[in-house]
């Protein structure tokens, strides 16, 4: 075992536990003189952020939970009490309210610098799943955590969301019926909820657990998305970002805060101060923002998938084959692949067309056989999950040798389209479905999904590789280049 | 355009080193530096990265933030603006506006409204001492417990009852209203988009119908509600409440003080929470400051060579 | 360059570094601390619990020899508007012969109104005495059914296991007829 090269601690205390357990030693091992990229930016402070999110919701949500009752009749109301009676209740709920929010921010931003320099290529490939695994259980918490409150934008939610399931063919009333553990929402739903909501936040802690393991097992990726070669690329983790790390946290708790004690409500939704009314509906049901782009993507299959869709799909596919067997960029032939696509292309804007005909009672194509038979609400769910899907994917999509988005002009330009794409998915999700948000949430949709199936793997072919400089130190000296 | 073939420069640990052999090049190459041993890789960041974040993304997320607050409500009609003592991270309540707005929902609004969340006794952030709370609570009678004999009898209201109900249950609300039911107003203005602002622009929006519109039996036009049908009747008119203060006994000055009334019942806490939260986020900014201090020192020896 | 420029200019500096250390520690530990508080203040009673902490009673209703029973604070009090006869007893009782020894002007601000936490002392059962049928206890006072204690007309414990006297809480007539207990 590790305990055997210990080194000694002055502390007798610090030495009789580590002797025993080496916890100091492993904390000196792994957060004091662990070595890391001297060259990391601001982006490499939102991991630390997200952590210190998790803690703050963690802390707050217990300290809710004291105070909370989970049934019909009385959540609201003890929500209630806690904002008014309960000393420093409106504090701690505040906190907790927003700090999903900011949970989210801090994740998103997290993700994206992720992408941006290749955090998630080899060997980096099960630490990005992990990752992967904790947004996707954040975003079942949140959810049940909005559901809570049981105002009527919780109650709607719920309803919505868990309809998401019935699309699901043959099984999908019954597996509804078993998540709400009722004909409708109701008071087993909202136990369930609650149960889960306590539940699932340590789940994360063990995954972030785990995510943090492969982190030091393959060591932090960096802005120039080179490895570390010698001493004189890496920083001892202490003090060098511990106490930048502390001042990331302290600027984003600062905006935090000012959402706490000065806009509190300015990320929820006014309807949610209604007490939950099974027999009335709010206008417009909008999920909490942080989930408006994928709620954008499920909305955006107002079609479904007929003949000519599937054969574009197909195609689509065969067209796109050759990028994800092992042969090189000059054995892949571009013009029958673009032909290929073209014709898919035709396919499917055949398909997206007489799918609307069919809607709206137009004959202009007149087309046989343009009838779904995967209706449009399964295509939505399933969009929904892809999207989330294919970032678990995401790091055996993408083959391209070069991390960082800093030497890989083409992919830099996808991502950064990629993330005003997300942004105008998620205006998309917030405004009704109706008129000219409709196609843009369809057009916005299909780049987040052609740049991750499509863009990714041709990229990894036929992007050019760029110069690398020869390590970090000597990126980071920049002018004394060799 | 040289399309490399990617799948010769694998290797079976690595990525990205194989590729530096062939050359170097940075992107920093062009950034004239005043001394070239103090140079380190945040200038390297601020020319490559970070200004690119700043001048391509950030103004989508400005954009995004900008069109948020119509997110939460599509279709919603402006609210004129009003100016309200509790604006800003400074503002307060006005007692005296609260006093004359509980006195304008107790003798209008509470006819039909409940305002249940809010209890006698949080009346003493209006100004009220102790007996004079007793007093507004005893004018009210609630149903005590069941005595020994099981029988309920009414009892006067303590102040640690809350706002007593003018209706029983809300299916008799309903019932003595056409139908429509009467929300309970203890959280309205946290409830609607616009506020304080929404409550004064509906009390002050009634206005005749416009021709062409048919009103049902029961309903009124208001300009700012959506839809323009509402099933309140103006429930205003001037000298409706007498003022002991001498403010003008006016619709407008009537809206004005229950709106003020019922942002107090909704955010009891605000006061507080503002003056916290000045506090709190001075202190997070010096302290951000300070540590900016001490990791640039920490980070000093770094930029030497 | 001289040598001792280059030290006092050092020692210069670890000062300037060490306060900075020391400004950013502190207000780090102060943070904490101020966060600490709400945390561990929000399991204090809450405001509408402390609404309950006192109550008030209207004494009206209450006829000589009747007893009522109130709330308060989650526990019943006992209210008593003794005879003369029950007063008499009580105050005739030789205070040093008592287990737990109260004289009946020291448990009574009015001599005819007992105010007392209806808690048996000694394992916290609810005495009987409080319904005109109920069993009074050798004393006529109050019986705890559960072991067997006796209290007297000023619910002192006379007989039985109980160690102290029925507990007054602390109480004041706001007027004639008006008690607030808390």
């Amino acid at each position: 075992m590790a305990s055997g090269q210990r080194e000694k601690f002055e502390n007798p205390v610090i030495e009789w536990v580590d002797s025993r357990l080496p916890v100091f030693t492993m904390m000196q091992k792994e957060y004091g003189v662990f070595p890391t990229p001297k060259n990391f930016n601001y982006f490499w402070n939102f991991g630390a952020i997200a952590m210190f999110m998790l803690v703050t919701m963690i802390l707050s949500g217990i300290i809710l939970a004291m105070h909370y009752t989970a049934h019909n009749m009385h959540a609201f109301d003890s929500v209630e009490r806690i904002m008014r009676d309960v000393n420093y209740g409106w504090l701690i709920r505040y906190i907790h309210s927003n700090g999903a929010s900011f949970f989210f921010i801090a994740v998103y931003i997290h993700i994206f610098r992720g992408i941006y320099y290749g955090s998630y290529k080899r060997p980096r490939e099960l630490l990005w799943i992990f990752g992967v695994l904790i947004f996707l259980l954040m975003m079942a918490t949140a959810f049940m955590g909005y559901v809570l409150p049981w105002g009527q934008m919780s109650f709607w939610g719920a309803q919505v969301i868990t309809n998401f399931f019935s699309a699901i063919p043959w099984v999908g009333e019954d597996i509804v019926l078993w998540l709400r553990g009722g004909f409708a929402i109701d008071n087993p739903t909202l136990n369930r909820f609650f149960s889960l909501h306590y539940l699932l936040p340590f789940v994360i802690v063990g995954v972030v657990f785990l995510h943090i393991w492969a982190l030091h097992v393959t060591g932090s990726n960096n802005p120039e998305g080179i490895e570390p070669k010698t001493e004189k690329d890496t920083l001892p983790f202490h003090p060098y970002y511990t106490m930048k790390d502390t001042f990331g946290i302290l600027v984003f708790v600062a905006i935090y805060a000012i959402f706490v004690f000065f806009f509190p409500n300015a990320l929820g939704h006014p309807d949610n101060y209604i007490p939950a009314d099974p027999m009335v509906t709010p206008a417009h049901i909008v999920p909490e923002w942080y989930f408006l782009p994928f709620y954008a993507i499920l909305r955006a299959f107002t079609f479904g998938v007929n003949i000519y869709i599937l054969a574009g799909l197909g195609l689509t596919v065969v067209a796109l084959l050759p990028l994800f067997t092992k042969k090189t960029a000059k054995e892949i032939s571009l013009p029958v692949m673009s032909f290929l696509m073209a014709l898919a292309g035709v396919l499917l804007l055949l398909g997206y067309f007489s799918q609307l005909e069919l809607e709206s009672g137009a004959k202009a194509l007149s087309l046989p056989l343009s009838t779904a038979f995967v209706d449009a609400k399964l295509c939505g769910v399933l969009a929904m999950f892809g999207a989330i899907a294919v970032l678990f994917v995401l790091p055996f999509l993408d083959t391209h040798p070069v991390r960082s988005a800093r030497y890989r002009p083409w992919f830099k330009l996808g991502v950064l389209l990629l993330v005003v794409d997300v942004v105008i998915l998620t205006v998309c999700g917030a405004k009704p479905a109706e008129g000219f948000w409709v196609p843009l949430s369809q057009v916005s949709m299909l780049y987040y999904m052609g740049f991750f199936m499509m863009g990714i793997p041709f990229l990894s072919k036929f992007e050019p590789i760029k110069d690398l400089p020869k390590s970090i130190h000597q990126s980071v000296l920049g002018g004394e280049r060799a | 355009m040289i399309y490399t073939n990617t799948l010769s420069l694998r290797h079976p640990r690595g990525t990205a080193e194989q590729c530096s052999s062939s050359g170097i090049h940075t992107v920093c190459d062009t950034v004239t530096l005043r001394n070239s041993s103090v140079f380190n890789t945040d200038s390297c960041l601020r020319r490559n990265d970070t200004r690119l974040f700043l001048k391509y993304i950030l103004p989508f997320l400005l954009l995004f933030l900008w069109v948020s607050p119509a997110m939460a409500s599509g279709d919603e009609i402006d609210l004129p603006q009003e100016h309200w003592s509790f604006d800003g991270a400074f503002g307060t309540y006005d007692k005296a506006a609260l006093q004359r707005g509980l006195k304008v929902y107790q003798n209008v609004c509470a006819a039909c409204h409940s305002l249940k969340r809010v209890h006698y006794r949080n009346l003493s952030d209006l100004g009220y001492n102790e007996e004079q709370i007793k007093t507004i609570a005893r004018e009210y009678t609630v149903p005590d417990l069941p005595n020994d004999e099981g029988e309920v009898l009414d009892r006067s209201a303590r102040p640690s009852d809350p706002f007593v109900s003018p209706y029983p249950n809300d299916q008799a609300a309903k019932y003595a209203n056409n139908g429509a039911f009467p929300p309970d107003l203890s959280l309205i203005t946290k409830a609607r988009a616009g506020g304080a602002d929404y409550i004064y622009a509906l009390m002050t929006g009634y206005h005749d119908a416009p021709e062409g519109t048919e009103l049902l039996a029961g309903q009124y036009w208001n300009q700012y509600i959506s839809g323009h049908v509402i099933a309140m009747p103006s429930p205003l008119s001037e000298g409706l409440v007498s003022y002991e203060d001498g403010s003008p006994e006016t619709i407008d000055q009537y809206s004005k003080d229950v709106a003020h009334f019922l942002t107090w019942a909704a955010e009891p806490e605000m006061e507080h929470r503002k003056r916290m939260g000045i506090k709190v986020v001075l202190y997070l900014i010096v302290f951000a400051g300070v540590m900016y201090a001490v990791k640039k020192k920490i980070w000093a020896n770094v930029r030497k060579p | 360059m001289s040598s001792s420029s280059d030290k006092s200019k050092d020692i210069q500096d670890t000062t300037k570094r060490d306060f900075l250390y020391l400004t950013a520690a502190s207000m780090g530990a102060v943070a904490a601390g101020s966060v600490v508080w709400p945390l561990v203040d929000q399991m204090n009673p809450a405001a509408d619990t402390l609404a309950l902490s006192t109550t008030e009673v209207d004494l009206s209703p209450i006829k000589e020899g009747q007893s009522i029973t109130v709330v308060w604070r989650g526990a019943p009090v006992f209210i008593r508007k003794r005879t003369h006869a029950e007063i008499e007893e009580s105050r005739g009782v030789d205070v040093s012969t008592l287990r737990d020894k109260e004289s009946d002007e020291d448990r009574t601000q009015k001599a005819e109104w007992l105010v007392m936490t209806g808690i048996c002392t000694h394992l916290g059962c609810i005495p009987l005495g409080q319904k005109s049928g109920d069993q009074k206890g050798d004393y006529g006072g109050w019986f705890c059914p559960c072991h067997g204690s006796h209290y007297d007309t000023a619910g002192r414990i006379r007989k039985g296991p109980a160690p102290k006297n029925l507990i007054v809480p602390p109480y004041e007539f706001l007027d004639d007829t008006t008690l607030r207990i808390g």
